[in-house]
């Protein structure tokens, strides 16, 4: 029988497989979890770190002492760190993961948005960068996202976090059925 | 070697690394660095994102409810029950994933993986960020501080012990599991 490269195991196999089982990768996630835990007692998390950047963006204009003198960044104070370097490595990871499996594409429009809403780069452009605005500073009011608060928190039952997830889905259920609802497409 | 590992230690800092550059293998193997399988969640058209989420709170969960009870760690890391705060804060969350096609975490991993859109929508969040610490004393006065019942967990305010919703969250999430798996293969 001829062996496909999907079906090879070892490291490099692997990693050059397009996707793994999803249930593989939440047993991974659930793994990383306890040694995030365990080893450095620091919850995985990364909405925190990306208002650090925000802090940084902040200082090229106003220099970071009026940046530290504000009443958030005063307790999250931007300093390179652990969750900087989390957070860069996670991009590392996503990179190697993306080149080795031969998914790397620079994806302007992807087909869902498209078959919805047309192939226009600009108005997909836009539409991801109010979203970016809106959903950290869902991320701040709530104390956290997906991560933060919907696998570390969640996994710790914690009630902030199982509120925080329920709304979330519920709010992001209505918001697609109110902005896809081209009928004739079949994606 | 002494846990936890400071991290502001070499160590610690190493260690970051480590589990950055897993997690963001994970979350691209998982394609939740994908535009079309966020948004397909909130369609009910693709169920991988829940899959995963599930299964790591499961797995991950039980993980750190042993370690726990055997006092290995030192204590939860609880995020404030703030009503308003949390409630408001998941709903603007929930519009941004749809819009954005993408949350912090797959936001970052996506953008590595050469998506455009999800750059743009990075920008975005750091100014969402900017906008936050600007208009951050309104929000502590006006929003955070209403219904603020501290650092609960669902043991706390049910009176219902860990091992019970433990013993609730497995078989549950393992009937949707099946129940996702049975209607995938009937839609072929």
């Amino acid at each position: 029988m001829e062996s496909s490269p999907c079906c090879q195991t070892g490291p490099s196999a692997l990693l050059k497989r397009k996707s793994w089982n999803p249930y593989a990768v939440g047993v991974g996630i659930g793994v990383l979890s306890w040694l995030a835990f365990l080893v450095v007692n620091k919850p995985i998390g990364m909405s925190t770190e990306i208002s650090k950047f925000s802090g940084w963006f902040a200082s090229l204009f106003v220099g970071m002492e009026r940046v530290t003198a504000n009443g958030y960044w005063s307790g999250t104070k931007p300093s390179f760190g652990y969750e900087t370097i989390f957070l860069l490595m996670t991009a590392v990871g996503a990179l190697l993961s993306s080149k080795l499996s031969g998914t790397f594409s620079f994806e302007k429009v992807p087909a869902v948005w498209s078959a919805h809403h047309g192939p226009g780069v600009a108005k997909r452009m836009i539409t991801a960068f109010l979203g970016g605005i809106i959903i950290l500073y869902g991320a701040r009011l709530a104390g956290g996202c997906t991560s933060g608060h919907g696998i570390s928190g969640t996994l710790q039952l914690a009630v902030s976090s199982w509120v925080f997830f329920i709304s979330m889905f519920a709010s992001g259920i209505v918001t697609a059925a109110l902005t896809f609802r081209n009928k004739t497409t079949r994606l | 070697m002494n846990l936890p590992v400071s991290t502001s230690s070499p160590a610690g800092l190493l260690l970051a690394g480590l589990f950055g550059l897993i997690f963001g293998i994970l979350l691209h193997k998982g394609r939740v660095t994908d535009y079309n399988v966020i948004v397909n969640l909130f369609r009910f058209r693709d169920f991988t994102v829940l899959k995963i989420m599930l299964t790591a709170i499961l797995v991950g969960g039980i993980g750190v409810a042993l370690m726990m009870s055997g006092g290995l760690l030192e204590g939860w890391h609880i995020k404030e029950m703030n009503v308003l705060g949390v409630v408001l804060g998941g709903v603007l969350f929930g519009i941004g994933m749809v819009l954005y096609g993408y949350c912090p975490g797959t936001g970052v991993a996506a953008i590595a993986t050469g998506s455009v859109h999800a750059m743009v929508g990075g920008l975005g969040m750091i100014v969402g960020g900017v906008i936050y610490a600007l208009t951050f004393a309104w929000a502590k006065g006006s929003i955070l501080s209403v219904g603020a019942l501290g650092k609960l967990r669902l043991a706390d305010v049910t009176g219902i012990p860990d091992l019970v919703w433990w013993i609730i969250l497995v078989p549950a999430s393992l009937l949707v599991f099946r129940f996702l798996n049975r209607r995938e293969r009937a839609a072929g």
